[in-house]
């Protein structure tokens, strides 16, 4: 079996007293693209924030690529960093910044490449999630769908090995977020990237994942396929499967007494 | 009692607070200056376009306020003085009065202050509205540090742009003091020259602008400490924006008194 590209032991974290990941331990495999699912809450995004090294965990340790990101010194996180892609929830393009300065920015950082070479990458990239055209705009001029696609043309820049995706489709309408999905299976494809994608988006997950982790109270409660996760009858998947609200724990005289209590 | 108790209680929190804050700025400041003088040896580039546009920002579009402000304060000066010496018919002293506080204490004050609200307070929000917005995650996840990245080309620019503000301060202040004596004390021009001439010392400007450096030093700090530490949405924005304002404005006066206490204390 391949050695995983990501390697998470006994990962706990807090919040001050609130207690968030409850000893994770996960493996990922290079090429294959797995969505990190659960409810709000969950500590999805907060298990994607500890991956990519922006948050610090109380106890355990994360390999990436055998370095271990939570000990690394700050040369060793640069060169791991410059490897991965993030595309953040908001998209976070630089609003000072045309689309095009945004994608061209870790290239000019990070590359010796000349200007005029690095404009042609910009294109690239800017072509490969159908923006050509719009290097010039600014970000503000963009509707949310484009910007999500220029925040991954700069995930995707300085072409990395590891792609993250922080609720790539949320607050997008149902027919642009496809969009994105497939967008995000069409770069599989094409890329050979390992692809991780925090989501609680069902009709998503179905369509992108190889494998699924589903999340809850800070604990993995489920990891396998997608056929696994429809046979499985543990109650809290099914439950997530089926959309069904959680049940109603109050009856009339405790919300009554919550409703007057001091 | 226990009143009294929740008073003293309250402001030995806020009291201790502010100096945990104040050790966080002068960390950061630390930093800062690792990351623009020590960096750039080590192979990190310094962002010069971006600390370019940052002195256009900070230094040329305040000329004209400073201007403004620092001649109606000469003017003031001036003519608080006079209302004084006219008593003994000395008002040719009103050059030594204006030249002197200009250049000693208000020149630098005057402009670390508007430099304060004008783009202390721009650095606090552009940084928070920044870390709200996840771009400074982006800048780390992209493997640019936020400080070399953000906070070199303001501090760098501040650095460059106070003191050649309050040297701009200094000169329009005295202009304003030399109106007032030509045309409402009708005193020479030569004379009122010549005053000024001998009342300065090199050692009144130089201290000026060693203070305007560092009154740089603490507005660039305090507004991107600010901006790093800005904690939910638009209203934490504007909260750090007006705070980086007020500890900006209290770092600064407390410096000054520093500064004068050492150059100018005859204790």
């Amino acid at each position: 079996m391949t050695e995983p590209i990501i390697k998470i032991r006994d990962l706990h974290t807090s919040y001050g007293k609130r207690h968030i990941l409850k000893g994770i331990n996960l493996d990922i495999y290079p090429y294959e693209t797995l969505v990190i699912l659960g409810r709000s809450g969950c500590g999805k995004s907060t298990l994607l924030r500890h991956i990519i090294g922006l948050n610090s965990p109380d106890k355990g340790e994360i390999f990436i690529k055998g370095v271990d990101i939570t000990k690394a010194s700050e040369r060793q996180r640069d060169v791991i960093l410059r490897r991965m892609g993030m595309l953040f929830q908001s998209g976070a393009l630089f609003n000072s910044m045309t689309v095009g300065e945004n994608v061209a920015l870790p290239l000019m950082e990070h590359t010796p490449q000349n200007k005029s070479i690095i404009k042609i990458m910009m294109r690239m990239k800017l072509n490969l999630v159908g923006l050509s055209g719009f290097e010039d705009f600014m970000p503000s001029q963009l509707s949310g769908g484009m910007k999500k696609r220029a925040a991954l043309a700069r995930a995707l820049s300085m072409d990395p090995d590891i792609l993250f995706c922080d609720e790539p489709s949320a607050g997008l309408d149902p027919i642009v977020a496809v969009g994105i999905d497939h967008l995000i299976l069409k770069l599989k494809t094409a890329l050979r990237m390992t692809i991780v994608v925090v989501t609680h988006e069902m009709a998503s997950v179905f369509t992108i994942a190889d494998r699924i982790c589903l999340l809850h109270d800070g604990e993995i409660k489920f990891l396998g396929t997608q056929d696994n996760i429809k046979e499985s009858t543990d109650p809290f998947v099914v439950q997530f499967l089926e959309r069904r609200p959680d049940e109603e724990k109050l009856d009339a005289q405790n919300y009554l007494d919550e409703l007057v209590a001091d | 009692m226990s009143n009294l108790k929740t008073t003293f209680g309250r402001s030995g929190r806020n009291l201790a607070f502010f100096f945990v804050h104040v050790a966080r700025i002068a960390h950061l400041t630390g930093q800062s200056l690792v990351w623009t003088f020590i960096a750039p040896f080590r192979g990190k580039k310094l962002r010069w376009g971006s600390t370019f546009v940052q002195m256009v920002r900070i230094g040329v579009e305040s000329v004209p306020i400073v201007s403004v402000i620092s001649f109606c304060v000469g003017l003031i000066i001036a003519m608080q003085a006079a209302y004084q010496l006219e008593q003994f018919g000395a008002t040719i002293y009103v050059a030594d009065l204006v030249s002197v506080t200009l250049c000693r204490e208000l020149g630098p004050l005057i402009t670390a202050i508007i430099v304060t609200g004008r783009s202390g307070s721009a650095i606090a929000a552009e940084i928070g509205t920044m870390k709200v917005s996840e771009e400074i995650d982006a800048l780390e996840t992209m493997a640019l540090n936020p400080i070399g990245f953000l906070v070199v080309p303001r501090l760098l620019a501040m650095m460059v742009v106070v003191p050649c503000l309050t040297v701009l301060s200094d000169f329009v202040g005295i202009a304003g003091g030399f109106v007032l004596a030509i045309t409402n004390l009708k005193l020479a021009f030569v004379a009122y020259f010549n005053q000024t001439a001998d009342a300065l010392a090199a050692k009144d400007f130089i201290t000026g602008l060693i203070k305007s450096f560092f009154f740089a030093i603490i507005i660039a700090q305090v507004g991107a400490y600010q901006g790093f530490n800005v904690r939910g949405g638009a209203e934490g924005v504007g909260k750090s924006t007006t705070t980086s304002v007020v500890v900006s404005i209290f770092l600064v006066i407390f410096a000054d008194l520093l500064f004068t206490m050492l150059f100018f204390s005859t204790l």
